[in-house]
Parts: structure tokens; sequence; C-alpha cells
């Protein structure tokens, strides 16, 4: 330890109402961001990674969803207890986000020069238009942008999806944050230019040292692009460790399946590749105990009783598993 | 011997502006595109957006009318006013879509999106029952899923229903459009399991369409590589992720993230983006972004073939294939 800890969540929950009662999309979420590193947050579709990033910048859907406990401190300030006028002091200024559409993300009636003016307007109210104007250019250009002069007046349509997220990372960089959140930023590109956004990002961040939190469901862009990692599943961190720790001693049963089920890690192409049998269960029908256990196999009588709690082991790996410390290793 | 031979395939879609929908240019989705697959081999097909995948498999399987160009399968021209029609050609091929909440009818149970394909077929006989029964098994559902509709399966099961419509009539060749594009990596891994399987007891050839090149190299024996409407390189799958040769496919390749820490690696980024299908560039397509351009790219478009080490090994590209 000892590092500086730019954001520390803890004990996070966040219920949603359904038709089928209240459920805990997210139980328990702790973790630490380092200044200017960048932390993965990996899981599978509905594992909650999305809400505990929403959950952070307090853009939770309202009034379906709420958070009912726990700690976002950042910069030792707990973002949870600030009124609506502070988190707007923060939210965008200090930690921005980006989405996995920028198509959505941006608006479609108004073209990228007002969007990228409004929000100057907004954090910078004093400066000139055309001071607000050249600073747009320039961020544009930061995000490698070309010719931001010509992108300026276009509409979003008009746009391929690879240079809207780099609108989009132009924006959300006008304000100089100390954290970025990015969720699934490339998932709707094309590899290369998932590879050049990518690029963009780790540049960025080494330039202005801010710290970056990736969510992905995929391993390999955690695996090049992360320092830490956090693996959810059914919305709690099921094991959390740095990228080489992890990916080297995978130590959660969740973890390991993951890993095996990648085709690029199988020993050998057209054999058959490991699965990890059942279905995540509903989170309106969570079982009792882990909720790993009806596809786990190394299930054992106390894990359909005693929800395991996290522990460390070895560097700072945290897992949740009964079982853990048996794998070997 | 080849069971599928396609032969300078064009497909252009007209683009229409004004409205009277005059004609001022063609999309070139597809343009010359040559290559065959031999009986019980998978072919992978990969590309990014737009360099005309997808318009390939439609074309093959006949939900697209190519603007010119042969497709033969099994020796017989399959469309175009000679062509075999649509109904026989359904027997021996089959399509397996990529999004398995919409390729499914939503008011349909999955009896009877299964019966449907017999009915058509004039295959419902008495042992009807008994073969969806069997069907359903194939793919690892319970019989018990008969009667349910799309809505009530998780994405991964709705794909292995979307498998037992494409296998239901013991065809010969499948084209899988993106199949676990929409599935989460574990479902993912249970699905490729599933279609290497059926492969095997079926003798199937697959034709694989995917963006995901570590799905491609895992499921093919072979695979294309395609560009801006044009195949670029085509090979062994080994070989062209061991050997590619293409800067295309490389640059493609070394974008792959790796999921181990310990390998990563140097990138090769391209510069600017994907050119217009509309004006492609003269010469070389690639040659608005490539590393190792000359004067010819401009020139002359570079022709697909064999590799003077490799003659199995095509490579459409002047500066690293300089003739076989």
């Amino acid at each position: 330890m000892g590092e500086n800890i730019i954001l520390d969540i803890s004990r996070l929950c966040v219920e949603f109402d359904t038709e089928a009662g209240r459920v805990r999309a997210v139980d328990g979420v702790g973790f630490q961001l380092k200044k200017g590193k960048t932390l993965g947050i990996a899981g599978e579709s509905g594992c909650g990674k999305t809400i505990t990033a929403l959950s952070i910048i307090r853009l939770l859907p309202r009034p379906v969803s709420r958070i009912v406990q726990g700690r976002v401190l950042f910069q030792g300030r707990d973002l949870l207890a600030l009124s609506k006028q502070e988190m707007q002091q923060i939210r965008g200024r200090k930690i921005a986000m980006i989405f996995q559409e920028p198509m959505t993300a941006l608006n479609p009636v108004h073209s990228i020069a007002k969007q990228m003016v409004e929000i100057h307007q907004i954090h910078f109210p004093g400066l000139s238009r055309t001071k607000m104007a050249d600073a747009s250019v320039e961020l544009l250009e930061k995000a490698g942008i070309s010719d931001p002069g010509i992108v300026m007046k276009k509409y979003p349509h008009q746009l391929s999806g690879g240079m809207r997220q780099r609108v989009m990372i132009a924006m959300a960089l006008a304000c100089r944050p100390d954290i970025l959140i990015a969720d699934e930023p490339t998932t709707a590109l094309d590899v290369t230019v998932q590879a050049e956004i990518l690029d963009l990002i780790q540049t960025l961040k080494e330039e202005s040292g801010m710290s970056v939190v990736l969510i992905t469901h995929d391993l390999g862009v955690i695996a090049e692009n992360c320092d830490d990692v956090a693996v959810m599943y059914a919305g709690k961190i099921v094991e959390s460790a740095g990228v080489h720790d992890l990916f080297q001693y995978p130590r959660h049963p969740y973890t390991k399946g993951l890993l095996a089920s990648i085709p690029s890690r199988a020993p050998r192409p057209k054999t058959m590749l490991p699965t990890i049998s059942g279905q995540v269960p509903s989170l309106t029908d969570m079982p009792e105990g882990c909720r790993f256990q009806s596809r786990c196999p190394l299930c054992a009588d106390i894990c359909k009783s005693i929800d395991p709690d996290e522990r460390i082991m070895g560097q700072n790996h945290g897992v949740r598993c009964h079982m853990a410390d048996e794998q070997g290793r | 011997m080849d069971i599928v031979r396609v032969d300078q395939l064009k497909k252009y879609f007209p683009v229409t502006s004004g409205v009277f929908l005059r004609r001022t240019g063609h999309i070139h989705a597809l343009d010359g595109v040559s290559f065959s697959v031999k009986k019980g081999e998978t072919l992978g097909i990969v590309g990014e957006s737009g360099c005309g995948k997808t318009t390939l498999g439609r074309c093959i399987t006949g939900l697209t009318e190519p603007t010119a160009g042969e497709i033969r399968i099994k020796g017989k021209s399959f469309f175009g006013t000679h062509g075999v029609p649509r109904k026989e050609s359904a027997s021996t091929l089959q399509m397996i879509f990529q999004d398995p909440f919409e390729s499914l009818d939503p008011r349909q149970t999955v009896r009877q999106i299964l019966e449907e394909k017999y009915i058509i077929h004039g295959r419902d006989g008495k042992h009807l029952d008994q073969e969806i029964h069997a069907l359903i098994e194939k793919v690892g559902l319970l019989p018990d899923a008969l009667a349910k509709f799309p809505h009530e399966f998780s994405g991964g099961q709705r794909q292995r229903i979307g498998i037992a419509r494409a296998i239901s009539l013991d065809p010969e060749i499948i084209v899988c459009d993106e199949p676990v594009s929409a599935l989460d990596v574990s479902v993912q891994s249970k699905i490729l399991n599933l279609l290497l399987a059926l492969q095997q007891e079926m003798g199937l050839t697959y034709i694989m369409i995917s963006h995901d090149l570590s799905v491609v190299r895992h499921i093919s024996d072979r695979i294309g590589v395609m560009y801006s409407g044009k195949m670029v390189e085509l090979g062994e799958a080994g070989d062209i992720y061991e050997n590619a040769r293409h800067p295309y496919t490389r640059a493609l390749l070394s974008a792959i993230p790796i999921p181990d820490p310990r390998g990563r690696k140097n990138r090769i980024l391209l510069k600017g983006e994907v050119p217009s299908a509309e004006h492609p560039p003269v010469g070389c397509r690639f040659n608005t972004r490539c590393g190792y351009v000359q004067a010819l790219c401009f020139e002359q478009e570079p022709l697909l073939q064999g590799s003077q080490e490799n003659p199995d090994h095509w490579i459409a590209c002047h500066v690293f294939n300089s003739g076989g």
C-alpha cells in the first residue's frame, strides 16, 4: 500500500425496483483506484459493472434505482454525501465518463462545434466565444482528429464510430478530469479502431496523469490496458488483483473458467473449449451462500450456506471463495 | 472436392438521391471475390465493418442477388435465371444469424419455428414429432423448450434454437454470420463447441463470417481476409496467423487484444479510415492506409494470387507478392 489512492469505494450496494420486487444489482462492491493507474472492471452482461460506474458519478436511473449503502471517497470526500450542486462540480469536471455507443451519447441535432462549445459555456463561462472554439479545436486535435476544423462543422451521424468516440473523449477531457470512467468504450468498434482508441486513452493518461476506470467484457482489452483488475459476477467483485497476478494465477473458479473459455487461450484450434456450466442466477432469485455455487466445480456444503467474504491471498490478491486456497498455487 | 465455388462475385447497391430516387452511384459492397470451399472444412471470413463479408454470406445463401459473378454449389449454379430455385437450395444450404433476438419470430413457439421448415419442404410426415425432439436434443436443449416462446430463453439458448432451425433439413453447408458476436465469453465457448460437435457429427461445411479473429482462428481450417469489398489474403488458418503477408492482415492481427499481460506487443496502428465504398481508390484499395505503398499501388489493382513459396497462400499485394 502507501500508494496514492484517488478513489476508494467500499460496501457499495445498489437496489433496483422491478416488477418482481426489489433486487440488489450491486452488492457490497469495493475497490481502490490508484492515482495515474488504470483499473479494469471485467464481467459479463448483467454483472453490475455499468451500475457500479454510474453510482460513482451518481447518474443511476431514477426513481427505479438507488444507492442503499456504501461510500465513494474521492480525494477524501464522500461523493454520496454531497448535494446535487456539489456533485455537479465534480461530475464532468473532476470525474468524466465515456460510454459504449457514442452515437447515443452525442446530441444528433447539434453540430460537434455546438456541443464542444456548450461544455466550455457550462464549465468555463468566463471565456469568449472564440476562445471556446479554439479550445475545442485543440481538444479534438489532442484526441487524434487530424482535421478538427472540418469535424467541428459536422453532425454526429456524419462521423464514423471511431471518430465519434474520439469526439466523446475530447469532450470528456475538456476539464482535465482526475478520473476518466470508460464504460465499454470500444465494444461497438472494429479491432483496428479499438486499438487506436485504447492507444489514445493510454497516451492521454500518461500525459495528464489522470486515472482510468476501464469497464469491459473483453479480457484481452483488460490484459493490455490495465494495471489492476476487478472481476465481477452477479453484483459482487469475486476477485481483484494486479493484472499480471490475475492472469497468471487466477484463483476464483469463475475467473479461471472465464479465462479458459477464451478461444485464443485454447491449446489447439478446432478443439472443444472448456465451459462454465449453467447460467448466471437471476437477481430476483439469488441463492443463499455463494452466488457461483450452481456453476462451480469446487462447490462444497459451506458454499451453499455462507456467502464467502473477501480473503487476501498472495500479493494483494482478493478472492471471494471458500475453496480458493485448495486450488494449488 | 470443392463444395462451394465463388467466382468473381460482385454486388453493387445503388445509391439514390432526390425525390425521384435518381441513381447517383453505386456502393461496391463486393467487387470481384473468388474462392472455393472444400467439403467438411470451415472457411473463416474476417474483416471489419463494411468490408462486404455479410453481403458475401447473403449472396451465397441467396438472400441477396449478386450483380455479377457466379456461385456454384456442388457443381451446380445456384442462383440467377438458370439457377436452382431457392426452395431446393435450402436443403443444401442454411444460415445462422448474428442476432438471436431478431432472427426468431417472437409470436411462434419453438415447436412452430422448427416445424415450419419441415412443412414448407413437405417433410411433415408422421415422424415429425420424433424428428423435432431429436433436433432439440442435438443442440443441447430440453424437450420442454418446444412449448416456449423465444423471449423465455437467454441469448445462448436462442442461438441454439437458431442452430436447430439451420440443421433441421440436414444441410451440407451452413453460412454462419457472426454467430457468437452477441454472446458473452462463457456462452460463446458453449456455442462454438456445439458448432464443432455438429460439424464432426454431420460432416458439415461452414462458412464462418466474423469480425472476431480469435473465434475465427479457433474454428476455421482456412481463412479469407476481406478489405473494402475485396479478398486480400486467403490461406490455411495457421499460415494466415503466423505468416501473414498482406499489410492489412498484419495490422488486423496486431490489433487483437491478447488476454495475457505478458504478451503486450507493438501494434501496427493504421492511419485514416476505410475508403468510401462508393468511390473506392484507384489501384489497390488499401493504398490510402498502407505503410509500404509504392507507385504501382496507385495504378494497378493487385490480383489475388498464390505466393511463390506456398501456392495455397493467396495474397493480393504488389509489394509482398509480386506474382506466383
